[in-house]
């Protein structure tokens, strides 16, 4: 069953609130709402929360054999089903348009965008490499589970740290934590994404960061994929809504800034959590 | 399992979960929402006197003379349970009937006869989309739930039927209980700031409306900071809240 359409009332309602330039939780048309990130007891475990959105992100590392056509690359997969757990408008089994949306948006900001450094994975050329495992659980959705997926990967990516490898001739050691320090993820840059909703009425402002309800009653949205160097590496436009290219500017101008906050606030909290962290090494 | 000669006959409420047997017996015997009189009398040993499940978690409360027993917890989805005022949304029309989504497992069908004064000629003309203060008539757990809009004896509409304008808030079936409290403070403490419309549905749906989009934003946002599956704010956090949204 497709979830019945946002009513009458409430359609008016946000349309009118937003012509005023407001909106139903109080934040401005172009703020979003402060990232929360939770680490939890193993690397590579992150829960992201905007508001009431939430995305865990984990990641596990495992030792494969190369493809063929790649002997000295190692591979990011990335798995991430929407359960009705979300949202109950998540069917189970069934892909909705929205889980494409976000499942391709994902593997193009993550993966295609070469923030990980594939080569640094290889131990043994052709014979052993790492292997990447990105799961990402859909916690519940309250609007912009893409922003918060796209977040809530990279920074398990730059949280996650592998176990040390010594590589002797032929023979590969794997040092377990408690011997040498785990070593982090080669990351060449960190992207994030933003999304822009775009309406009907020409003359409202966009706003970043839907909610759910202005996700669902926007004619349009954008998502930009950008990192703090201003390097853009996923432009998304869905939806028939024409904009001009000085509109398309003033947007990317909007996600550089956000971007730069939200390196700042992944920072941050990196540096903290791993003070915080105590890893034994004898 | 737990059987009702394992629970202590205490007077101070416990914590059940669902399938629980609850040691409820009285003459005059009035089971609130989550719990259900059970024929089954597999795990009885008295085969004679059926037993009471419970099928929510959450505190057992009873009232004072034992009469009365009933389950309060959190959820976010609903359950239909007959006589409970709902608000819906209109998501079909089907010949004399509308097809109303209350946020429960099953859309709930509202008769276009079931409004005050309606007649054969002269039904209300709703619109799929239309929101409907409601309540339930039916609740069967084989067959969807049903709507009416006015009182069956009298044929008045008691506040109910098509809410127009205004916005709907969602919050968890808690907020929507305690709304309907007469002793909780939001309702009158916003009131007491500005006038203002407001329908409670026990479905966790709260109609909401006030002249300016400031204030009934101002609404909104009080009800989402006062729910205990949100912010969980008193009286004096809601204030200091209001006092930053110049209302």
């Amino acid at each position: 069953m497709r979830p019945p359409s946002p009513s009458i009332p409430e359609k008016e309602f946000v349309y009118t609130a937003l012509k005023e330039s407001l909106r139903l939780d109080g934040r401005l048309p172009l703020e979003m709402r402060t990232p929360v990130l939770t680490f939890g007891p193993d690397l590579g475990w992150v829960e992201c929360a905007m508001g009431k959105t939430r995305v865990l992100a984990q990641i596990e590392a495992k030792m494969v054999k190369p493809q063929p056509e790649r002997p000295f690359e190692g591979s990011l997969t990335i798995h991430s089903e929407i359960s009705p757990m979300a949202s109950s408008d998540y069917e189970p089994g069934r892909a909705s348009d929205e889980e494409v949306t976000i499942t391709r948006m994902l593997d193009k900001v993550l993966r295609r965008s070469d923030a990980l450094d594939k080569e640094s994975l290889c131990i043994l050329a052709g014979q052993r490499v790492w292997h990447i495992r990105l799961t990402l659980h859909f916690l519940a959705d309250a609007g912009n589970l893409l922003d918060c997926a796209c977040l809530a990967g990279m920074v398990a990516l730059k949280h996650f740290r592998r176990p040390d490898v010594e590589v002797i001739g032929e023979e590969v050691t794997v040092h377990s934590p408690s011997e040498r320090a785990p070593v982090p993820l080669a990351i060449h840059h960190t992207p994030f994404c933003f999304t822009f909703a775009f309406f009907p009425d020409a003359t409202t402002t966009p706003v970043l960061d839907p909610s759910q309800l202005e996700q669902r009653l926007s004619a349009g949205l954008v998502s930009i994929a950008l990192n703090a160097q201003k390097e853009i590496c996923v432009f998304q436009k869905l939806g028939g809504v024409p904009l001009g290219a000085d509109d398309i500017l003033r947007l990317v101008e909007v996600a550089v800034a956000r971007a730069k906050e939200t390196h700042e606030l992944v920072e941050a909290r990196l540096r903290e959590d791993w003070l915080g962290r105590k890893v034994e090494v004898r | 399992m737990i059987s009702a000669s394992d629970i202590p006959n205490q007077t101070i409420m416990s914590f059940v979960f669902p399938g629980d047997h609850v040691p409820a017996q009285h003459v005059n015997l009035k089971l609130g929402p989550g719990l259900l009189l059970s024929q089954d009398t597999n795990y009885s040993s008295n085969r004679d006197v059926p037993t009471v499940i419970a099928t929510r978690a959450g505190e057992l409360h009873h009232s004072a003379n034992c009469s009365k027993w009933w389950i309060e917890g959190n959820s976010r989805r609903y359950v239909p349970a007959p006589q409970e005022p709902v608000i819906g949304s209109v998501v079909q029309r089907i010949g004399e009937a509308y097809r109303v989504d209350i946020g429960g497992a099953h859309v709930a069908s509202l008769d276009s006869l079931a409004f005050e004064g309606a007649t054969k000629r002269n039904k209300p003309n709703l619109k799929v989309g239309s929101l409907v203060y409601a309540r339930v008539s039916l609740a069967h757990k084989d067959m969807d739930p049903e709507l009416e809009c006015f009182d069956a004896q009298t044929r008045k509409s008691e506040g109910f039927g098509e809410l127009k304008g205004g916005f709907v808030v969602r919050c968890s079936l808690k907020m929507c209980r305690d709304l309907l409290d007469p002793k909780h403070f939001l309702l009158p403490l916003l009131g007491g700031r500005f006038p203002l419309e407001a329908a409670v549905g026990l479905n966790g749906r709260v109609w909401v409306s006030a002249k300016e989009t400031k204030q009934t934003i101002a609404i909104i946002r009080c009800i989402e900071a006062a729910d205990p599956d949100g912010g969980g704010l008193s009286v004096k956090g809601i204030k200091a809240l209001l006092d930053t949204l110049d209302v």
